[in-house]
């Protein structure tokens, strides 16, 4: 037995431990910012999440013992969110049913796909810019339609790309046997492939809330900010992304430690979501 | 067999007892949903035409010697984006620099058999995550966390390497360096899945025919799998070029916004989706607006370029294994 093993040459063996260490220190470095950005939010941020914080307004810059937190940019948030999934969601799963159900691999569908991919390699700054042009310009101010507009360019794509894979893996059969029992094309989408990929989809639309409520580019020069609660949807809006940005380079401790404790809202609405549209699937993967 | 069981527009046409609403909801439904592909597929065009047009100002005015000018000045009317063309140019250079062997480096222990399956999973889940994190969260981190934490590193450079020209002035906190730093971060997400993806699409028999020639795990990565995945490797690296080019938040939050154009890499700087993030919200001058906008169009041509050829690279490798 012996006989038929032969060590590695030294120079293999120096290879080989080179290579090792080498190649799990680079992956070692790509975690640490993860742990220390994760451990840098909680440990700053936390302290800092008191009721007031849910409840208030921001407080003027500089002034101390006034009531201070970070209640209107919860509410931007959610409104631009929901009005960001108001138009996308309808408009991406319909586009998806149109590429999986009648378009194929038509020429038409395949451009269609190509310029959905397009748009989500668009930089989040130059859909910005587009609602920007399009919504601010001409009603002559920032408003929270505008931020809402903005993230729902950044949504489309994610929802239309992620919903045509969901689509694609509803199983032929199931078109056919609805066919086969005098079902249409509009039945047999909304009742039997809808239902079937219903997880998939509500997946996909979670990630893209996810993706909308932590982006900050679209809403910078779109939604702008407002140190007062939202006044209707075509007034500037306040929100939890721009609230961090602005108060991150504001020279004033009190509004830093407001935007730490913001960003531990937002990673935590963030993961939340994220999480949820995990369980979602995996729900689906154990009853099938 | 499942070639005739594809569904065409004869075998899923409504049997002839059913009404004509039903007939009318069918091709209603399709129109409708040709209509929702239709308005999807005009927004990259509709984002163009407009951009374009409101930049068409400062086109008139600048034409292309707005590339190559340095000066920007909103007072005087005088617009020239080479500051910030050259800001985004060497951060996203930078950060491919450090993001390159990184995230291949986690593609390759997450993919090849050098740790338990049990692990794999995890690290390229957390790695992962980072991308997940809100960009302007990142830079937050970066102003207040990770550059205090690497103040000393920057002095280092200063003091033991001055004589070169890329670390020759006194730094002072944000930079260039720390801009690359912090988008280098922010791209190992997306070569590490990207390149995990190509290394799993390459076929097995390729190293089981390594591993009968005699070579270690090791070798049949360097000398099999990589070659293999090269083409892959490099789409992975132009698509985070494309995340990295268009990262506005994290940047601003370390670059130092500052106008101007400075061979130290510990300089302050500035690139193009900081200055529209910056600007754009006081901009007011059409010329003005039409400056930040041509910067837009610009920065959304390259972009869409850099993940066209991703896009190319990583196709042909996925198809061919």
């Amino acid at each position: 037995m012996s006989d038929l093993y032969a060590p590695l040459p030294p120079s293999k063996k120096l290879f080989n431990f080179a290579l090792s260490v080498t190649t799990f220190s680079l992956s070692a470095l790509a975690l640490i910012p993860l742990l220390a950005m994760l451990w840098a939010i909680l440990s700053k941020g936390i302290p800092h999440l008191t009721w007031d914080v849910f409840t208030q307004l921001p407080a003027p810059a500089g002034m101390k013992d006034v009531p201070s937190g970070f209640a209107n940019a919860i509410i931007g948030t959610v409104v631009m969110v929901a009005i960001a999934a108001g138009l996308s969601l309808p408009l991406g799963i319909l586009t998806a049913i149109y590429l999986t159900e009648f378009g194929k691999n038509s020429t038409f569908a395949s451009g269609v796909r190509m310029l959905v991919t397009i748009l989500s390699a668009a930089p989040s700054i130059v859909v910005g810019v587009f609602a920007y042009a399009i919504i601010v310009l001409p009603l002559k101010g920032f408003s929270a339609l505008a931020g809402g507009f903005a993230l729902s360019v950044i949504m489309l794509p994610i929802v239309t790309l992620a919903t045509e894979e969901s689509l694609k893996l509803v199983p032929n059969a199931q078109r056919l046997a609805s066919a086969a029992l005098g079902a249409g094309y509009a039945r047999t989408t909304l009742r039997i492939v809808l239902a079937r990929a219903f997880p998939g989809i509500l997946t996909s639309s979670l990630l893209a809330i996810a993706r909308a409520a932590g982006e900050t580019a679209p809403l910078i020069f779109t939604a702008l900010f407002s140190q007062n609660w939202l006044e209707g949807l075509l007034g500037p809006s306040a929100s939890l992304s721009v609230l961090i940005f602005n108060y991150a380079n504001s020279p004033f401790v009190d509004q830093n430690n407001l935007a730490w404790a913001a960003a531990v809202m937002l990673v935590g609405i963030v993961v939340f979501t994220n999480l949820l549209a995990r369980w979602v699937t995996r729900n689906r993967r154990t009853t099938h | 067999m499942t070639e005739a069981l594809e569904p065409t527009q004869s075998n899923l046409s409504p049997v002839p007892t059913e009404s004509w609403i039903s007939q009318f909801g069918d091709s209603g439904f399709r129109g409708i949903s040709f209509l929702a592909a239709l308005l999807t597929a005009s927004i990259p065009f509709w984002m163009c035409v407009l951009i374009f047009k409101d930049a068409r100002p400062a086109i008139a005015k600048f034409g292309l010697a707005f590339l190559w000018t340095q000066e920007w000045n909103i007072d005087q009317n005088l617009f020239g984006a080479l500051p910030y063309i050259y800001g985004t140019l060497v951060s996203s250079a930078i950060a491919l620099l450090l993001a390159l062997p990184i995230g291949v480096a986690v593609a390759i222990i997450t993919s090849e058999k050098v740790l338990p399956e049990g692990l794999q999973t995890p690290i390229a889940f957390l790695v992962e995550l980072i991308a997940a994190i809100p960009s302007v969260i990142v830079g937050l981190w970066g102003r207040f966390i990770l550059i205090p934490a690497l103040e000393p590193f920057q002095q280092f450079l200063y003091s033991h390497f001055k004589w070169l020209p890329i670390f020759n002035t006194q730094p002072f906190g944000p930079s260039m360096l720390m801009a690359g730093v912090v988008l280098a971060i922010m791209i190992v997400p997306t070569i590490a899945a990207i390149s995990r993806e190509v290394f799993m699409a390459i076929s097995q028999d390729l190293r089981n025919g390594a591993f009968a020639l005699g070579a270690t795990q090791w070798e049949s990565i360097v000398f099999i799998t990589l070659p293999a995945a090269i083409s892959g490797i490099f789409g992975a690296a132009s698509l985070a070029l494309g995340r990295a080019l268009g990262e506005t938040m994290a940047v601003t939050m370390v670059i130092g916004n500052v106008n101007e154009i400075s061979t130290s890499l510990l300089n302050p700087g500035n690139s193009i989706p900081a200055l529209l993030a910056n600007q754009f919200g006081e901009a007011s001058d059409p010329l003005h607006v039409g400056a930040l906008m041509y910067l837009a169009l610009l920065l959304f041509l390259v972009t869409l370029a850099v993940n066209a050829i991703a896009a190319v690279l990583v196709r042909t490798l996925t198809r061919n294994a």
